[in-house]
């Protein structure tokens, strides 16, 4: 049985001290947004979060075409991480932008674009865990959920496109004249700053939830593959 | 590539005789979208203004419900039975059964499809004789047979398989759904075909690029 890793602790306290930081940064360094007041404060999160959401996603995904390729267990175990991560992540950003809906669009839900692709992707991940779940022979659900993971990261990009296709209310914050109307805004520098640094943030938080979702993954194997041995030994 | 398309053509002929001695996955299809379609009727009161914008989406919502019966059906019965190992154990390609069954799911839909749309003509007097249109029904069910049967083989060698098909499809084929219902809807509407081709493009590029990947992943979901 493995230990676990330094590097492991290291980033787990730097990951804390960044998101710490970056709550900081939002409540106390970026400046109040003139026109839509505090309830502003939710965009650093929330594109945080939905970028993480976004994020496991790909990795996801990356990890089903080294599963099929190579046929090696621990990219089942990374795939499986990602999606666990990102679906709460996701969650937390579908809740934010909801929180964030209300006082400026006047609505708790419109069904735009990047919210219904949002909701899809959420869905797509339910599903997933649901197709782990429905399968019980290890090997076969790796293959399965791998290419489930595939798929769904290959429809999405035409989903959002389709939905665009629509009708968009959903504001394009960064570099758009056009999105003032709709509750969109131009960051100044101290924004900027607290922004991308929530990003960086939550980008650490990520792969420090990552590692540890793997790690435990990897016991998991470790334990099972002991139970295995120990029954037969007992025959 | 001659011997190719003879043994993904004798996949196809065999659904069809399974088919034709007892009838039961056309008959079921049939009669459900039937059903859906006088739910809806009086689920959403179809007067003449609603009907203009929401029989689209009507329609679509019924194919792709009569599909998701298709398609476990399909697969279902060669589980069931025993065949799906047979269909292995035949010395061609894995991607013959693939297109094979994903043809023969499509033709099925399509059958069902050519027999819904004209009730659908008399019950709501759009015209569904229109090639355009036409077009649409059949790149939107070319879509829906190729994830639905690549899904649909995964499904039933899962523990859940009756409930899991739904759940993995449909989240997966909202494009063609959005763009088969907007692209019937400009049919319906008589708009200029300038208006709403971007989605016809947009159903013959989700076809192209889902069918491509089924195609290389299908090996896959058959290996043992």
């Amino acid at each position: 049985m493995k230990a676990k890793p330094r590097l492991l602790t290291a980033l787990d306290i730097l990951s804390f001290l960044m998101v710490l930081t970056a709550a900081g940064l939002v409540f106390y360094y970026a400046p109040v947004e003139k026109l839509m007041g505090a309830v502003q404060k939710v965009f650093y999160f929330h594109v945080a979060t939905a970028w993480v959401g976004m994020l496991g996603f790909l990795v996801a995904a990356a990890a089903g075409i080294f599963y099929l390729r190579r046929g090696e267990e621990q990219w089942d175990i990374v795939g499986v991480s990602a999606v666990e991560i990102s679906l709460v992540f996701f969650l937390i950003a579908i809740i934010m932008g909801s929180i964030w809906a209300r006082p400026i669009w006047n609505t708790w839900w419109t069904w735009d674009p990047r919210l219904t692709t949002a909701s899809i992707v959420e869905l797509i991940y339910a599903a997933y865990m649901l197709l782990r779940s429905g399968v019980d022979d290890p090997e076969r659900r790796a293959r399965f959920s791998a290419i489930y993971a595939l798929f769904g990261f290959i429809s999405v990009p035409l989903t959002f496109i389709s939905i665009r296709l629509l009708r968009t209310i959903h504001p394009i914050v960064i570099g758009s004249a056009e999105a003032a109307g709709q509750g969109g805004f131009n960051m100044d520098a101290p924004m900027k700053m607290a922004f991308f640094f929530s990003l960086a943030a939550f980008s650490v938080f990520f792969a420090d939830l990552l590692w540890h979702r793997i790690r435990l993954g990897e016991l998991k194997a470790a334990v099972e593959s002991l139970r295995v041995k120990s029954f037969q030994e007992e025959k | 590539m001659k011997l190719y398309l003879r043994a993904v053509g004798a996949v196809i002929w065999k659904d069809f005789r399974a088919e034709w001695r007892n009838r039961e996955n056309l008959s079921a299809m049939l009669v459900f979208s039937l059903l859906v379609i006088l739910i809806f009727n009086f689920a959403l009161e179809l007067d003449l203004n609603a009907r203009a914008s929401l029989s689209a989406g009507v329609l679509w919502t019924t194919f792709i419900f009569a599909g998701t019966i298709g398609l476990n059906h399909s697969l279902a019965v060669e589980k069931d039975r025993g065949c799906l190992d047979g269909l292995l154990l035949a010395p061609v390609d894995r991607s013959v059964i693939y297109f094979g069954k994903a043809i023969g799911n499509l033709v099925f839909m399509l059958i069902v499809e050519a027999i819904v749309l004209p009730i659908f003509n008399f019950l709501y007097g759009f015209n569904v004789f229109q090639p355009g249109f036409l077009g649409v029904v059949i790149l939107g069910s070319i879509g829906y047979a190729a994830v639905g049967t690549l899904l649909s083989t995964m499904v039933v060698q899962a523990r859940t398989r009756d409930i899991l098909l739904p759940i993995l499809l449909f989240p997966l084929t909202l494009p063609v759904i959005i763009a088969a219902v907007r692209a019937s809807q400009g049919f319906f509407q008589n708009l200029p075909l300038a208006e709403f081709s971007i989605w016809v493009n947009i159903l013959v590029a989700y076809d192209l690029i889902f069918i491509a990947v089924a195609f290389m992943v299908f090996d896959y979901i058959l290996e043992d």
